[in-house]
């Protein structure tokens, strides 16, 4: 299990790091924390020319507060971001999903932008981005533009990255200190790629649901946004038994995930919603 | 016995195998490095049946640093075939492997070409230059499939059917049985593919020395002995110049070291090159590579009275045996055969065998091979049994369990190769008792099953029991070696495969010459350290290497104290013996060392002895286990909450190690009750050939597990009172634990008759059950 | 285009230059170039973590890390971590606990335990589980892995 041979760049700024990727001749891709390039280079299920290496970029990573919110760089530790008192204190559903991203190790190395690019529709961070709003500044050869997490994931590995260009940086919007959130995920094991995942939160007022989010994912392509269940549950009191269970089957309705080695279709759906109605749940009895 | 044997049997002696690995400084096969080393690749076959049309070699020659290419054709002579090593049977001749794929692949995996190059990597790059062309043919997959084949599915036209074997075992009078029955129940079980997963996978150094006529492979474990008598055939070398070189080994557990492929690949890499040939398995071969385990069906029916007293049992096993019958293949449906009735009674049993041939990697054995189905489909029915008789299923057990007054107890002819099969000792009840009393189960009262947590998941617990041979293997050599500086050398036949054999064998040596064991090296395995042996299988090391070693060591004090009495010129029997010093007895202060008398001896040899010991009948060990989990009725997931372990190891020689084999079983069990599928799509194609898609069990999905080994009842057919502790902790881990989620589902649930307990099966075991009770 | 390239290692404190091709695994070079043979590679896809070394203090698996990523950074093995007060106590608690068997992985999880020491004097178990959860040991089932590095915990905070 060695891979091809293919060369090597680690580049300073991020230009150069567009330029050479945008160069059609040299069969380029990116590595950051090549916590799932590298599998894929050794099973020689990819086998690229040239990798351009932005570990070496060093204003890619941080953490940082902005008046409009949290920003975080793309070559930021997923590690990083589960330690750091900032995300746990301004965007504290990212910080209660990061520990069931892997394993410690591969948190050491794996990076968020890394993740949001190789857009694994089991994977946490692309369902965070898409449960936070957050915003993704990609560098390209002839611009920088700001694409919204919604936008960005298209498929099984696939986003709205064109040829040349690199997520920089992620930015999320302000998160209301009232809110209330909850984070699900089944999987066969600590750390694996969840069967099932669900990402939750509501603003409350009065007693009654005003807003939320419910994002779910493991069940298709790329995250999904359920809007259909976040009407169900919008005005109503959020643990309210009958509002969950009719969320629960709206869940498990509009869903159309695949059979696969994993699960099958329908056990996806069961779970779905029965992690619907954990995390609405959790999220209000924390309350 | 002297003071030494006393304090140091029984006794959880610090491993001394643990310095150099806790170091770092172990010596795995892939630390060495030979001048002159090249390296080794395989292109497998990736279609799982069809007949080679052509391979063509020519591109990969010419990648740069590609040393040499070769194929079944260019084999000099024929192609040698892997023995059989263990139950062989005429029927599984047709089916035997030979190292490359000649005519017909067989399975997704199986070696059809062999790149030497500078490097792993160079070797690689020169696998995909390989053009192999193949003529599809229909895979067979399932069981059902192998049974009706004909045709071009037909694995090997000549055997005319894909059943390799197909026998009949039984005692007692089984039609008698069921006429008599007041109650009878029928079920059908399937026990999946599993494999071991070694942490580090196979690999060798192999060194032909084609002017000397000699190789030397490293790297080797397990039946050593075994397989340089095949390889020297193979190579028409004699069999004393065919060394096999034992190094650290990163866990064995069955698979490693049997007489495979690559072993007959590497040597030949080697004799073609004429330069030592590494070959380490990736981790992605492995899983196509080395032995898979269990897949066995069976259906059991079970005839008992009212009052719970079982009458007798019939079934019928069916092993999907891969596309080849391996060393060891037999052992697997034998073995899911003959431990069917268990530690009961069981007075009439009738067993019919199938082993059929699929387009999967062959299967081989992993620790408790055969048990684990066996063990996993009896007590299953026997708790299906207990609720049909609204019976207590530990009272139902105690009923029938076999008792110390009717030890030893004869099973009857149960394997196909006749052998005789005697349980030795042991009071199954009171043992299985011990076990009741740990896990706070009284037998008869009011079951306490099935809470619930605050959480809503339900909680139950479940019961197993089993009994477990070990020894056999007909022999095992020793040899000790007393070296005038008063070094003490002990090899075995039998290998380490990081069980701590070493210690074992260090502390019955010390023992056994009453000096400390820090004067004692150990060095297992190597052909070049006995004259012969046999390995490490089947529960044996401690008993039949442990008694070798006793055995050589009295032989070894006998030779030295007729030497002491020669030269303190006195009577043998006028010499006292300790701690390495023989002294007259009537004149104390005259005394002479071991090493001393080594030295003296030198021309003679010096004081090195080989011994070996011969043990006719098995010993076997008796155990139960019980299983505390939650179902989480929402996910379908099981959470093993607590787990216990009683088991009669007969004389136990060091806890710690018992115990440490005892907690690791279990865990490699519930794994592979839980997590751990090797699944085949229709086309033949393994879909899970990485640890992403294989799961192992890591730390956060098991209990901590209490492991209880009792030295209650020594077995009688070895001078220490050993029996094996090898197997107990895995062999009714799938029993114990597909038991507690039947009951923590509750009645009207037939609970889980196949494994592993996937959370999507749990989900359609509660919702059948919600069914029932509405 | 994949010429081998020179690289400036620090390894356990030593620097020293390699020529690798770019494409090398830090495994494959700690082991083949520098003979750092502690480390074992179990899988090559970064499940297993018997192949962990510290990166900056910080445990990462090796194979799934480029050499030419590893220049500017302190690497450590086991070999490098002999005068390492944690790993010194975690040797005798694994002795003591028989947290080993085959040893095959230890080296990776010894690594794994002094990332997690150093950054926590006081580990709950659940915490020990679930850092260790990123390894695979197919020998001692866990239990004395994890009563190894809790009484290590202990005795490093002091508490006899």
């Amino acid at each position: 299990m060695k891979p091809v041979r293919f060369s090597h760049v680690s580049v300073d700024t991020i230009e150069e790091a567009v330029m050479i990727l945008a160069d059609p001749q040299r069969d380029a891709r990116v590595i950051a924390g090549g916590q799932s390039l590298m599998p894929m280079l050794n099973f020689r299920l990819a086998s690229p020319s040239l990798l351009v290496d932005l570990n070496g970029i060093g204003d890619l990573a941080g953490i940082s507060r902005q008046e409009t919110g949290l920003r975080i760089g793309a070559m930021t530790r997923t590690r990083d971001i589960e330690l750091s008192p900032v995300v746990a204190e301004h965007q504290p559903l990212l910080a209660a999903a990061v520990p069931y991203i892997a394993h410690v190790p591969i948190r050491n190395r794996g990076t968020i932008g890394g993740s949001l690019s190789h857009a694994d529709p089991a994977a946490e961070f692309p369902a965070l981005a898409l449960a936070l709003d957050a915003t993704l500044t990609l560098h390209g050869p002839r611009a920088v533009r700001q694409v919204p997490a919604a936008a960005f994931f298209q498929g099984v590995f696939e986003t709205a990255l064109q040829p040349g260009e690199i997520l920089t940086r992620i930015d999320f919007p302000l998160w209301p200190a009232d809110r209330r959130f909850a984070f699900q995920e089944y999987s066969r094991r600590r750390g694996d790629f969840a069967i099932v995942g669900v990402a939750f939160w509501a603003d409350v007022r009065d007693g009654l649901c005003e807003a939320c989010r419910v994002v779910a994912f493991g069940v298709s392509d790329r995250p999904v946004r359920l809007s259909q269940v976040e009407d169900v549950l919008i005005g109503r009191v959020p643990g309210d038994p009958e509002a969950l269970a009719s969320a629960a089957d709206v869940m498990r309705g509009s869903l159309e995930p695949d059979n696969d080695l994993q699960a099958s279709a329908d056990y996806r759906c069961m779970l779905a919603g029965e992690l619907l109605q954990r995390a609405v749940r959790s999220a209000t009895e924390a309350a | 016995m002297t003071g030494t044997d006393k304090t140091l049997i029984g006794r959880s002696m610090p491993r001394i195998e643990d310095d150099r690995l806790l170091d770092g400084a172990g010596c795995f096969v892939d630390d060495i490095v030979m001048p002159g080393m090249v390296h080794m690749a395989i292109l497998r076959s990736s279609d799982a049946h069809g007949r080679i049309v052509s391979i063509d070699c020519s591109a990969a020659r010419l990648v740069p640093g590609v040393i040499d290419v070769f194929t079944a054709a260019d084999w000099p002579g024929e192609l040698p075939v892997i023995p059989m090593r263990l139950i062989p049977l005429k029927s599984s001749e047709p089916f035997l492997q030979r190292p490359l794929a000649s005519e017909k692949v067989r399975y997704v995996g199986e070696p059809v070409a062999v790149v030497i190059a500078r490097d792993r990597r160079t070797a690689e790059d020169a696998l995909e230059y390989l053009e192999l062309e193949i003529d599809a043919l229909e895979p067979v997959v399932t069981r059902d499939q192998a049974e009706s084949a004909a045709g071009d599915a037909l694995l090997v036209a000549e055997a005319k059917s894909n059943v390799s074997a197909h026998y009949l075992i039984g005692r007692g009078d089984i039609e008698d049985a069921f006429a008599r029955a007041e109650v009878t129940l029928k079920k059908s079980f399937q026990s999946h593919r599993q494999t071991a997963s070694p942490l580090e996978t196979r690999g060798m150094i192999a060194d032909f020395d084609r002017a000397a006529g000699r190789l030397t492979i490293h790297g080797a474990s397990k039946v050593t002995f075994f397989n340089r008598i095949h390889l020297a055939r193979a190579f028409d070398l004699d069999t004393d110049n065919v060394d096999l070189i034992a190094t650290d080994v990163g866990g064995g557990f069955g698979v490693r070291g049997e007489l495979y492929p690559e072993y007959y690949l590497a040597a030949e890499a080697s004799r073609r090159t004429g330069r030592p040939v590494k070959w380490i398995e990736d981790r992605r071969e492995h899983f196509t590579a080395t032995n898979h385990s269990r897949d066995v069906d069976c259906d059991l029916e079970v005839a008992a009275l009212r009052d719970g007293t079982i009458l007798g049992m019939r079934g019928r096993v069916r092993a999907d045996m891969g596309a080849y019958v391996r060393t060891n293949g037999n052992v697997v449906p034998a073995k899911a055969a003959q431990f069917l009735p268990g530690p009961y009674r069981v007075p009439a049993f009738a067993c019919e065998v199938l082993a059929l041939m699929t387009n999967k990697t062959p299967v081989g054995t992993y620790r408790g091979p055969g048990r684990i189905e066996a063990n996993f489909f009896r007590e299953r029915m026997l708790d299906m049994l207990a609720d049909e008789l609204a019976m207590d299923p530990a009272t139902l057990r105690l009923k029938n369990l076999i008792g110390e007054a009717e030890m030893p107890f004869d099973t009857g002819d149960l394997l196909p190769n006749a052998q005789k099969v005697v349980f030795d000792s042991g009071d199954y009840p009171a043992t299985f008792k011990l076990l009741l009393d740990e896990c706070g189960w009284q037998p008869g009262a009011a079951e306490p099953s099935c809470e619930r947590l605050p959480d809503g998941r339900r909680v139950a617990i479940g019961l197993a029991c089993f009994n477990e041979s070990s020894g056999g293997g007909l022999y095992e050599n020793a040899r000790i070696r007393v070296a005038p500086s008063g070094e003490i050398t002990v090899s075995t036949g039998s290998s380490s495969m990081g069980q701590g054999v070493e210690t074992a064998m260090c502390q019955i040596c010390a023992a056994a010459l009453s000096v400390p064991p820090e004067r004692i090296t150990v060095a297992l395995s190597s052909t070049t350290l006995l004259s012969d042996g046999v390995g490490s299988f089947h529960n044996r090391s401690t008993v039949m290497a442990g008694s070798a070693v006793g055995k050589a060591a009295r032989t070894l004090l006998d030779i030295a104290r007729a030497e002491a009495a020669r030269r303190l010129n006195t009577a043998p029997e006028g010499l006292d013996y300790d701690n390495g010093v023989f002294s007259d007895r009537d004149q104390p202060d005259r005394g002479i060392r071991l090493a001393e008398l080594a030295a003296m001896l030198s021309d003679a040899g010096g004081l090195d002895v080989e011994s070996r010991y011969e043990q006719a009948p098995l010993g076997f060990s008796f155990g139960a286990h019980a299983a505390r989990v939650a179902v989480d009725p929402g996910t379908g997931d099981v959470e093993v909450l607590d787990y216990w372990v009683v088991e009669d190891v007969g004389r136990v020689l060091n806890p710690a190690l018992v115990e440490g084999q005892t907690v690791g079983g279990v865990v490699q069990g519930l794994g592979d009750a839980l997590f751990g599928e090797l699944v085949y799509d229709d086309q033949g194609q393994l879909l899970t050939a990485s640890f992403a898609d294989y799961l192992l069990p890591t730390s956060t999905e098991v209990p901590n597990i209490r492991a209880v080994a009792t030295g209650d009842y020594p077995s009688p057919h070895n001078p220490y009172g050993f029996k094996g502790a090898g197997e107990g902790g895995i062999v009714a881990v799938a029993a114990a634990v597909g038991n507690a989620i039947a009951r923590a589902i509750g009645p009207g649930c037939e609970g889980p008759c196949q494994t592993p307990f996937h959370p999507e099966r749990i989900i359609a075991l509660l919702s059948a059950a919600k069914g029932k009770e509405t | 285009m994949s010429e081998p390239q020179n690289l400036r290692l620090n390894v356990n404190g030593v620097s020293c230059a390699v020529s690798v091709e770019p494409s090398t695994s830090l495994a494959d070079v700690l082991r083949q170039e520098l003979r750092l043979t502690a480390l074992h590679l179990g899988c090559e896809h970064g499940v297993c973590g018997a192949c962990n070394v510290l990166m900056d203090g910080r445990a990462v698996r090796a194979c799934l890390t480029l050499a030419v990523q590893a220049e500017n950074a302190d690497v450590r093995t086991l070999e490098g971590l002999g005068d390492d007060r944690i790993v010194a106590v975690l040797k005798q608690t694994f002795r003591e606990f028989r947290a080993l068997q085959c040893g095959f992985c230890t080296p990776g999880i010894l690594v794994l335990a002094v990332d997690l020491l150093s950054g926590s004097d006081a580990p709950s178990e659940e915490e020990v589980r679930d850092v260790l959860s990123g390894n695979l040991c197919r020998c001692t089932g866990y239990q004395p892995i994890i009563a190894a590095i809790m009484e290590a915990a202990r005795r490093l905070r002091g508490v006899a």
